[in-house]
This record gives C-alpha cells, structure tokens and sequence, in this order.
C-alpha cells in the first residue's frame, strides 16, 4: 500500500526586541539565572501587563514578509494550565482574534506553504532538572515570541527543512529575529499524519517536540512517518500523542497522550486592551520593508549575471548579502567580488571560528584589495597573501607597500631573470627546442620563483617564450 | 473623646497646615484608637511602624488613613487576608497608595477585608471576621469591611478600598460612611491584587463626599503600568462641588427599587429624593429593562476573572506552600487546598468549570451578551437621566454568620451595586438615614462613565442639607483620649 505523508509546523520564534514583551527587563541570552526578572514577569501579586510596541512591529514584519492578512483589531487570550515555569499559571497568547492570518511561503522550488495564522505570545521559563530536584529559571519569562502555524502542507522532512530554512532566512532579513535553533530562539514542534495515499481523510497525528536543529526535523519526520506507516501495515492504530525526539537515539519517544491535557480554558486577557492595527503603520512598514533573499537572488542574476550558486550562497545571510553589496558598490566587479567572499572570506570566518555578521574586515578594504588586481599592482597570489594579512584590520595598499610586493612589470629586469633561468636549465631548454611543449611551464615556473612572485605571470610567460623561439632560430 | 475626630479628611489637613494640630498628634491619635477598638473591631490586619515622610502644601497632607490589605505597600505585608499571603511582603507600592503617600498621606495600616476581596460580610478573612461598630453582631458589610470600619469608628479620617462588585459602597452603607467606586480606569490598578481584571477598582471611604473628591483628585490620573488606565488629563472633582442641582435629571430605576426593598430602605431613598429635589434637581421613577440579569452576568465573569487571576497562587514562588507531594502538581494541590478559604475554592472552581470544555460558548459568551445589554440599556437611561439614584441593598445589613448558609441569595444582594462594575460606572454610597435597629442606611448615585464630578456634587449638595453622614456609632473614637 501506498501512504502520503502529511506534515504541518508550528513554528516559535523569539522576537529580536531588547526588551520583554509586558515588561522591561532585558532579553540577553546567557545572563545568570534569575537576574533578568521584574514583579511582572514573575507575575507577583498586583503587577499588570505593558504591551511592548516594539514586539507589536516585528510581529507585524513578519505577517506582511509572510503575505499574512493583519487583523485590524487583535486580542489578548489568556492560556491557562499550571506548571512551575509559568509564573502566573496562563501564557498570555491570541487564540481568538490573532495578530495575523492566511499567508504563505514559497519555497525556493516554487512551492506554496500556507501559513494558517501568526500570534504573539510570551514566552515561559526555564526548567533545570537536577538529580533530586529542579531548578527554575525565570528570565526567559516574558520574552516576546511568534508563534507560526501552517497549513499541513509538507509531504516529507525535507519540505518541512526548506520551509524553515526560507522562514529563518525571511525573518533574519527583516531583523525580526536572530532565529538561532541551536539557543532555542527558532522552535519548531511537527505535527505528522499518514494516510493511504489519495485519500482526503486526515490521519491521526502525533506531535514532534525538541527538535533542535533542520537535521533533526528531517530525520524525525523521516522515523516517524516510517513508524505510523509500520503500525498501520501491521493493523495497528496510531496514538494521539506528543513524542520527544531523541538526538542519540534518533527516535521519537512518547512524552504524553493528547487526550490527558486538560483544556486551556482560553478567555480575553482583561488587562489588556484589544491591539487596533492601524493601516499608516501597516503602509509604512511594508514601504520599510528590506529585499529579502529570493528579491536579493533575482536581482544579482539579473544585473550582475550571477549563477544560482553564487546568489544563493551571497543570500544565505543578510549580513553576507549586504557585505557583498557594500564591496561592489565600492567598485569592485560583482563576479570578483562574489569570488573572493565565498571563497577567502568564508574560508577565513571559518578558520577564525566567526559568524557572517562578525567579519572584521571592512568592505572598503576587500574592494581595495580586488582594484589592486585588476590595475596589476599585485598578482592574485599575492592577493591572497595580503587578504590574510588585513582580514583582521589594516590596509592592503599599505600593506603591499610596506612589503614591498607590487609586481614588476619591467620588461628588461624580466627578460635578464629569465636568461639566467634559462641558461641554469639547459635540459628543458633542449626538450623544448624537441617539442617537449610542458618545458615552459616548468621554466615558467622558475623564472616567477626567481621574481618572487612579483611579476605578472602572462609578462613572463611571453618572454619565455620569445627567448626560446630566439634560441630555435638562432 | 478627642475633638480630631469631628473633623473631616479636609478639615484635619487644614488645622495641621494652619499649625493648629500637629501631625504627630493626630497620627498618635489615630495609633491609639486603632490599638484600643481593634480587638473588638478587627478591621486591620496589620499596622504600620515606619516613618513616613512629611509633604506640605497638599490638600490631604499629614493626615492619617488606612489602606485595604489587597493594595500592594513595599516593604510592609500585603495578605489579602488570605492564609496564601499571609507572609507576603511586595517589592512594590500600588500607584493609588504612591500618590497618597507622595501628597503627604499618613498610612496608620492595612485594613482586613474578604479573603481576595471576594464577598460581601468581612467574614470570610483568614484573620477572623470584622466587626459592625454600629452593632457588634453585624457584619459591617464587604469585601472592604475594614476599611469601612476604620473610618467608621474614628480610627482613620479615610481609607482605600477596593470595589470589584460593591465592595467599597456595600460596606460604606453598611457602616455610614461615604464611598465611591470611581469610573473604571480612572485610578491605576498597578499594586492592586487581581480578583476581576475587569471590573476592580480602587476608591476611597471617607466621612464625606468632599473628602471623597479630594482623595480622588490625588489618586486619579493615567498611569502607564496599566494598559486599562484611562488617557488623561482629568478635571479635578474638588471644583465641581458647588452643591447646586438645578437641571440635574435624576432617575430610580424600577429594577432596583421593587419589592425586595424593604421599608425603611425604600422611605429613606424617598427622602433623599425628596432633599435631591429641594436642591434642584428633578426625581422619577424610570423603567430600565435589560439589567435584571446583570448580576448574575457579573458572577460568571468575576468568577471566571477570578479563577484565573488566582492561579498564580501555586506556592512556588511566594505564598504559602503545603506539604512537597511526589511531584510537582501534588504540591500545586497541597498548596492551593491550604492557602485558600472556602468562598476563595468556591469562586475559582465555579470560574473554571465556566471556562471548562464548551462552556466558555455556553456561560462567558452569554454573560458578555447580558453585559452588553446593561450597557445598553444605561447608554438609553443616560439621554434622559444624568443621574440614577438606588438603594445599595435592600435591608440591614447581613448578620454575622449568615455567610456560609446561602451563597447565592447573599450573590443576589449584589444586584443593586455589580451593575455599575459591569458597565465601568462612577458609583457612589453615601449614608441616608438610620434603621430603627441603629444600623445605617445607604443610597447609590450612579452616573455615566466620567460623571464622577456630577455624582460626588449630588452627594455633596445632599450632605450639604442632610446630618446623616455625621453621624457617628457610640464606640466612635473611644480610645483616642480627651482633649
């Protein structure tokens, strides 16, 4: 029997805002437990929730970036359920009126993901479970989180990858947020269902949780479609569940049945006034809005003939995007450029441990160091040499100048280099002269070893040649 | 007994500026009749011992008050008089309390009330019920039973309290003085502990209704810790007490003026009618369908507000904790079974079974419906009246230990006062006569949203003409010494 694979997402994303959502306390990463904390968010007694505008406009980036219709007047829902890491027993969310709804991405094969609604929600605390108790940390409390449903449209692990991979990159490009799986900041539960293939119904689905990274979110869709189907096959019934998946193991691990979670008993938060959207905001920010990837792709092929590869690998972060751009505005050629970021500055940020949005080298000194080339005050190995030098601060004119590498392009220092090279190799002369046609790259060689690289090697290569075709006829 | 205390808020303020009496004295007056009457009374749960800074050039400057024990004071316990709180000490002062305090405001102490505010005797405080001055085996009504009390008795010259569903005008009547609930979202309900978002409010209790307008006129205003805080400016109230009624249209609507009222409920408001009148206003009877519900509307949605609100309560990270279970939901259970009183547990289990399952469809959307109704209905009454004058309840004043027998018939008794929170309305209680038993009467002045100035100038020009809010039970400052 043939199965189809039904697969939507529910996607939390942390939003980029310096402060929480109903309170100013910070949101930094990493800050000792419990020090990023205020009687609201610990929800004490007689403190009242502040919306944070701030949270309100990054949500709203996203909603139009994801071609959501906003909902003019949202609302604030109370989600209520006990548990040590939600301070005032209910998450304050949207259920009944959310921030957005009806959207959709395209993935970079042209296929549409509906985006079923968009909400703000605030974000809970942090559970440490020791060996004999557990400890609590509260300073994720309160920051602002959207929460992205979409409609069960993924048919295997790999769309379901390349919709976040889309996601994460829309919403990096928007500032909206830093979407770091890895620090929890992008989270993405799968909710998954077979059924027999080409049939409408609906399978029971179980619900993916801890999925920290887009290997992860393949490999389980991939064992857990394997494990629904497998129980089908053999006459089974799949449980309405939520699993864990397990990153050793790589299996999905039952956590709890649906059907024990009582319901949330969701009513208007009154401490909250409804949020009334209007449409001068909605115009400004989408005038506001930033070239995303995909614009970004589209357009480097276009003016700068770009292939797909170099478009695509440029885009994978607005921060590598936007050091490209910056480097060909400055003047360097655009392919050139492309060039020397995916190849000398990947390498170094790679070597160097750093991220795209950490180079240290500023964009006016690549595009010196790419005029360099071109006007031939340097030869591409040299370059290279300089890049390496400057790539933490420094200037590759001075540089070179300081070191003395311009390359010569005097014809009679070159032509004496080249005689002596010839007159200390006299076998490759003779194999030449027989027709040995490889002799010239090997006194090539020499002769741009004895010029210590500072000559331009098609110079040299053209008096080798004419010294050869002098001793032929001489 | 000590002259101080035929003094109003007002009055006190102004012979301490004139230099005439020493704010020591009158805070070491008022120390000594708490410390005398509590014992019988019960109205506070705490007092106070620490110096608080003297403001002059404030209208209520340097006179001495009490603050319901539901308002956050940093530094100083805030129990709700609930065994939950029983130890809680907030790292913060309520908006309302900061901008007394700020103005000079003396705070002798914490006064007792409902557990969470939720009730109406003062009975159901895990620090023991309060006590009627008027007659000890009286409730003095509630949730706001001590604060009433303390201004009642001569212990403080005015109060804060809290008013979700009468809270501060029920026990105000119960006790003969005056309260006003102020239009909703005009004072910050930031330091105000929870029981209905929606409709609490904070308000003061004082002697009178011009004590009342100049308590307001500091504790009013926007505050931004409270997204349900009104835009300012405001009109200060103190100015448009000029007592002068003429054109002031009044209605009494049929609904809360049957036969449920008794009769000595039903003459007094006839003749406080009739005083309004002389004053220039006119007074009719009125129709106003489409509030017999609202009470029970109000009781869905507090009750669902509530069982929320209090289910941070989970003695994880303050309150009261019980017993470690074997994990983490025991303790929840261990906790909140400990910490919280009988009509606490019956509120939060009747607003969680009205948000359970479809029941959020069937009771909340229902109750919403009604409370739009009542809105409705006012918005009608307010193109003929500018004023509706009712009873705060139909007889004396509850009995102590009555409470636990008929919840509902005692919910019922609310009708008259919750439906000024479900529409967000200024309300005011102001003493209007004397039963023969020697227990006060009260009436009720509402008027539409922002009209708090028109209600406080009826009060006023009634007080003006009238001797009721003067007078006093005869445990009335017993304690504070003679001068």
């Amino acid at each position: 029997m043939n199965w189809d694979i039904v697969i939507g997402l529910e996607t939390h994303v942390e939003l980029a805002t310096r402060s929480k959502i109903f309170c100013g306390c910070s949101t930094t990463f990493g800050a000792p437990p419990n020090s990023l904390c205020c009687p609201v968010c610990l929800g004490l007694p007689g403190s009242l929730p502040v919306l944070n505008e701030a949270a309100v406009e990054l949500a709203l980036k996203a909603a139009l970036a994801l071609n959501c219709t906003v909902t003019p007047i949202s609302r604030f829902d109370r989600k209520n359920y006990f548990y040590p890491d939600l301070p005032k027993a209910y998450q304050i969310s949207q259920l009944y009126a959310p921030l957005a709804r009806d959207g959709y991405v395209e993935l970079p094969g042209g296929k549409r993901v509906g985006i079923h609604e968009m909400h703000l929600e605030e974000d809970a605390g942090k559970l440490h479970h020791r060996e004999d108790r557990t400890a609590i940390d509260y300073n994720r409390c309160g920051i602002p989180l959207i929460e992205i449903v979409t409609a069960p449209d993924f048919s295997n692990g790999d769309e379901a990858a390349a919709y976040l991979e889309q996601l994460r990159s829309i919403l990096q490009y928007l500032g909206v947020s830093d979407c770091r799986m890895e620090q929890g900041s992008l989270r993405c539960d799968v909710n998954l269902s077979v059924r027999p293939a080409g049939s409408d119904e609906l399978g029971t689905r179980t619900e993916l949780k801890n999925l920290g990274s887009l290997r992860a979110v393949r490999l389980a869709c991939q064992y857990e479609a394997q494990r629904q189907i497998a129980i089908l096959e053999s006459g089974g019934q799949v449980r309405c569940q939520t699993c864990r998946w397990d990153e050793d193991t790589r299996r999905t691990v039952p956590m709890r049945d649906k059907e024990q979670v009582g319901d949330y008993r969701y009513f208007p938060d009154p401490d909250l006034p409804p949020l009334v959207i209007g449409d001068q905001q909605l115009d400004r920010l989408r005038r506001e809005q930033p070239e995303l990837a995909h614009e970004k792709r589209r357009r480097y092929a276009r003016d700068w003939q770009l292939g797909d590869y170099d478009c695509a690998t440029l885009t994978t972060h607005p921060a590598l995007a936007a050091f490209f751009e910056q480097v060909v505005a400055l003047g360097a050629p655009p392919k050139q450029a492309a060039n020397w970021i995916m190849g000398q500055v990947l390498r170094r940020l790679s070597a160097d441990d750093l991220g795209v949005e950490e180079i240290p080298m500023p964009a006016r000194a690549l595009a010196d160091l790419i005029a360099l080339v071109s006007n031939g005050t340097i030869n591409r190995n040299t370059a290279v040499e300089v890049f390496d030098a400057v790539f933490t601060g420094g200037d590759p004119a001075e540089y070179v100048r300081t070191h003395h590498l311009e390359q010569t392009g005097d014809v009679e220092q070159v032509t004496a280099i080249v005689e002596d090279v010839l007159a200390q190799n006299p076998q490759s002369v003779t194999d030449w002269l027989a027709g040995k046609e490889k002799a010239v790259g090997f006194l090539m060689g020499q002769a741009m070893r004895a010029l210590g690289g500072k000559a331009p090697p098609a110079l040299v290569n053209e008096i080798v040649r004419q010294l050869l075709e002098r001793k032929k006829s001489s | 007994m000590n002259r101080l205390f035929d003094l109003t808020a007002l009055e006190l303020a102004g012979a301490i500026a004139r230099g005439e009496v020493r704010r020591d004295d009158a805070i070491h007056a008022a120390f000594a009749v708490c410390t005398a009457q509590n014992p019988q009374l019960n109205s506070f749960i705490s007092l106070t011992s620490a110096a608080q800074p003297d403001v002059v050039n404030s209208p209520l400057s340097g006179v001495p008050m009490a603050v319901k024990d539901n308002i956050c004071m940093a530094r100083s316990r805030t129990t709700c008089a609930s065994r939950m709180l029983e130890h809680f000490i907030p790292p913060y002062t309520a908006t309302a309390v900061e901008r007394l305090l700020s103005a000079g405001a003396f705070c002798v102490g914490k006064t007792n009330l409902d557990e969470f505010a939720i009730g109406s005797t003062s009975e159901t405080s895990y620090f023991g019920p309060v006590k009627n001055p008027w007659n000890l085996a009286y409730s003095p009504g509630g949730s706001s039973g001590g604060s009433a009390v303390a201004v009642a008795s001569g212990q403080v010259w005015y109060a804060l309290g809290s008013d979700t569903g009468g809270s501060i005008r029920h026990p105000a009547a119960c006790c003969g003085v005056t309260g006003m609930k102020p239009t909703y979202g005009t004072v910050s309900r930031y330091g105000l502990v929870s029981y209905a978002s929606s409709f609490d409010q904070i308000g003061p209790i004082a002697r009178d209704a011009a004590d009342c307008a100049a308590i307001l006129d500091l504790i009013r205003g926007h505050d931004d810790r409270d997204s349900t805080s009104r835009p300012g400016p405001y009109a200060p109230l103190s100015g448009q007490l000029t007592g002068d009624l003429r054109g002031i249209r009044i209605g009494i609507p049929d609904v809360y003026f049957d036969q449920r009222v008794d009769e000595p409920t039903r003459q007094a408001i006839s003749d406080c009618a009739d005083v309004l009148r002389q004053r220039g206003a006119t007074v009719a009877l009125c129709h106003a369908a489409g509030l017999e519900h609202a009470v029970h509307a109000y009781y869905v949605l507090a009750c669902t507000q509530a069982s929320s609100n209090l289910a941070r309560y989970d003695g994880v990270r303050f309150g009261c904790r019980g017993c470690e279970g074997s994990n983490v939901q025991e303790q929840f259970v261990h906790s909140r079974s400990l910490g919280f009183g009988r009509e606490v547990k019956r509120r939060i289990l009747l607003g969680t079974h009205l948000l359970s399952g479809d029941n959020y469809e069937t009771y909340y959307k229902k109750a919403l419906s009604v409370l739009h109704q009542a809105e409705d209905t006012f918005r009608s009454l307010w193109q003929e009246f500018d004023l509706l004058l009712t009873p705060v309840m139909p007889g004396p004043p509850p009995k102590l230990g009555q409470e636990s027998n008929n919840p509902v018939a005692l919910y019922q008794e609310d009708r008259y006062v919750a439906c000024a929170n479900l529409a967000g309305l200024p309300a005011l209680s102001m003493p209007c006569g004397i039963r023969q038993e020697g227990l006060p009467i009260g009436a009720q002045l509402l008027a539409p949203p922002m009209g708090d100035g028109t209600v406080l100038n009826a009060a006023f020009a009634f007080q003006q003409d009238t001797h009721w809010h003067r007078r006093r039970p005869p445990i009335f400052g017993l304690g504070g010494g003679t001068t």
